[in-house]
């Protein structure tokens, strides 16, 4: 920039009072506001129709982005209420291991197994983590990191739900294009409920203990009652990933609680933005496609994690969407300093 | 004729390793009343706070409130029994605009018990009014900032603001007061006046001891975790362990 020059950011005239409360006088107000989303929202529903076009490889891709971006979803609504998890594998474990088990041993079908693999896992993901719910930051941070390694050495160990060689062979689900749709439209409806949702009074005290847990106890309120409450309500869209993931392969095995379930969504929510339910979609919908075109050079991809996690940690903290946001609603332009003699 | 005890705190002890942050306190608080408590900087007095209030389990010792045990009781809990408090150093929600941050204590299980069939039910409105009532001006666009962008005077205020939330029947206030500038403390006082005019009692610690001692009329003295001194504040000042503590000893104690 010249000397003597400045760079002016003005935020656009349609926000009034709050970041939230819009004063909107025109139709293209509104189109500006809600054309981003809206374009967003029919990309997400067109595609999985372009099978022709795209390629059944391409539409796994998708697929996968949009599991990626359940489970981010998960960890975003959990960072949101001040829980940072380093082990969304379990979450997507439990659900994918829930529905091979209903499965094999009750013979459901997909229609019944999936919604009840959903609830069940997040109800018993709360159970096992209630006790260390009361952790703060890194230690909660490591227990979660350390609860996939151990059940999937449990199931190791025991040989239970299949040991070693899971289980296979489960009941068809319909084909891609199926799978793809089901899961993007979960994925705006989650995004979609839980933006709603931190948007009521209920979502305000969880963003509270988030600030400071003191002052909500303070407040008179059961902090780990309601930590508890949103591990029920972050576990769910992950169990459901591991679900639908499981009868998508037709099988479910040690590797649903891989290393990689955990730390794909942590990326895709740190490239996105942390705390940002649609930033992290963005980042797993980023992140997933990249992956995949970085195959072609074998190990060293995860190298190139590494860098891309590095330059968005230190070059851009805040994220992808926040980024595109404050760029969208601020006009800028360069104006000249105004000399020393005029501000007298 | 005394009223009722409100609260009654027995031989109360808190130590942190080898430190005895509070020894064997004890002081009754009766219905009406108020009580302010002072001494110099680390002899207890925020301990004593946090032991009452359940932020801390003592070591020994019992809290009777309302004639029931409440020793070591979880925070929250104690909040709904009707003990409101204040933190020294402010812990206010910095990420919501400064009315959303009463939004939480209006969402307790007391608040939600007590305005039911009420004429409250837009929580935002309530929290706009109760910010009004701490000095927040209401017509300005201060209630609707970010917290995080307030000055600290308005932050002190909305501690304030979050214990009135409660409806409370016992105020906590720690340190209220400090890093105020003279007039905000001149507009607060009125606002304690009244919260006692009320009918609700209140402890509160507190360095500055002219405005202390108007709003209260009991104060008790700690020194090194220890009560040295309880009474009306005249008497409190007379005392010669107060003084000694403030100003330090005379010659002679120390031969």
């Amino acid at each position: 920039m010249k000397a003597g020059y400045r760079k002016e950011r003005i935020d656009r005239g349609i926000k009034a009072r709050a970041d939230d409360i819009f004063a909107i006088s025109s139709y293209r107000e509104i189109l500006y506001l809600t054309g981003p989303r809206i374009l967003a929202v029919l990309a997400l529903l067109i595609y999985p129709l372009l099978t022709d076009v795209t390629g059944a490889y391409w539409q796994t891709v998708a697929f996968i982005a949009c599991i990626i971006a359940l489970l981010t979803l998960s960890w975003n609504f959990l960072f949101s209420v001040g829980l940072v998890s380093l082990g969304q594998a379990y979450f997507f474990g439990v659900g994918a291991y829930f529905t091979g088990f209903f499965d094999r041993t009750i013979g459901l079908p997909p229609l019944y197994s999936i919604p009840l693999a959903t609830v069940a896992g997040a109800i018993l993901c709360t159970i096992i983590i209630y006790p260390v719910l009361r952790l703060r930051g890194i230690y909660f941070a490591l227990i979660t990191f350390a609860l996939p390694l151990f059940l999937m050495r449990i199931i190791e160990a025991t040989g239970y739900l299949g040991g070693t060689e899971g289980i296979s062979g489960l009941q068809r689900l319909p084909g891609i294009t199926f799978s793809l749709y089901v899961t993007v439209v979960i994925v705006l409806a989650v995004t979609f409920i839980f933006l709603r949702l931190f948007d009521t009074d209920y979502g305000l005290v969880l963003r509270a203990i988030h600030d400071n847990d003191m002052s909500v106890l303070a407040g008179g309120l059961n902090v780990q009652l309601y930590k508890a409450q949103a591990v029920f309500i972050a576990a769910m869209p992950a169990t459901f990933a591991g679900a639908l993931m499981t009868l998508h392969y037709r099988i479910v095995g040690m590797p649903a609680f891989a290393v990689e379930y955990s730390i794909l969504p942590l990326t895709a929510a740190v490239v996105g933005g942390t705390g940002t339910f649609a930033g992290g979609v963005l980042g797993a919908f980023i992140l997933v496609p990249f992956s995949e075109l970085l195959r072609a050079f074998g190990t060293l991809r995860i190298v190139m994690y590494g860098i891309m996690l590095l330059f968005f940690v230190v070059g851009l903290p805040e994220g992808i969407y926040r980024f595109a946001q404050r760029k969208y609603f601020q006009f800028e332009r360069i104006v000249p300093l105004e000399e020393k003699a005029d501000e007298k | 004729m005394k009223n009722k005890e409100l609260l009654k705190v027995t031989g109360l002890s808190k130590s942190f390793g080898g430190v005895k942050a509070v020894n064997n306190v004890s002081f009754t608080l009766y219905e009406g009343e108020s009580i302010g408590v002072i001494g110099p900087n680390g002899s207890g007095k925020s301990t004593l706070i946090n032991l009452i209030t359940g932020f801390i389990k003592p070591d020994s010792g019992t809290v009777i409130y309302k004639g029931r045990n409440i020793t070591g009781i979880a925070p929250n809990r104690a909040v709904n029994l009707g003990i409101a408090r204040s933190f020294q150093m402010v812990r206010p929600f910095y990420n919501m605009e400064a009315y959303k941050n009463l939004i939480i204590p209006l969402y307790s299980p007391r608040v939600k018990k007590q305005l039911q069939g009420g004429n409250f039910g837009d929580r935002d409105e309530i929290a706009i009014q109760l910010l009004e009532d701490v000095g927040f001006e209401r017509e300005s666009q201060i209630p609707y900032k970010l917290t995080g962008s307030l000055p600290h005077g308005y932050l002190k205020r909305l501690e304030l603001a979050r214990c009135l939330c409660l409806e409370p029947d016992l105020v906590v206030l720690d340190e209220l007061f400090s890093g105020m500038s003279m007039s905000e403390v001149a507009s607060t006082v009125p606002i304690l006046e009244r919260i006692l005019q009320e009918g609700r009692d209140m402890i509160m610690i507190e360095h500055r001891i002219r405005e202390l001692f108007r709003i209260v009329n009991k104060v008790i003295c700690l020194n090194f975790g220890k009560k040295i001194a309880e009474g009306t504040p005249e008497e409190v000042m007379n005392t010669k362990e107060v003084k000694e503590a403030y100003l330090g000893s005379e010659g002679e104690s120390i031969a």
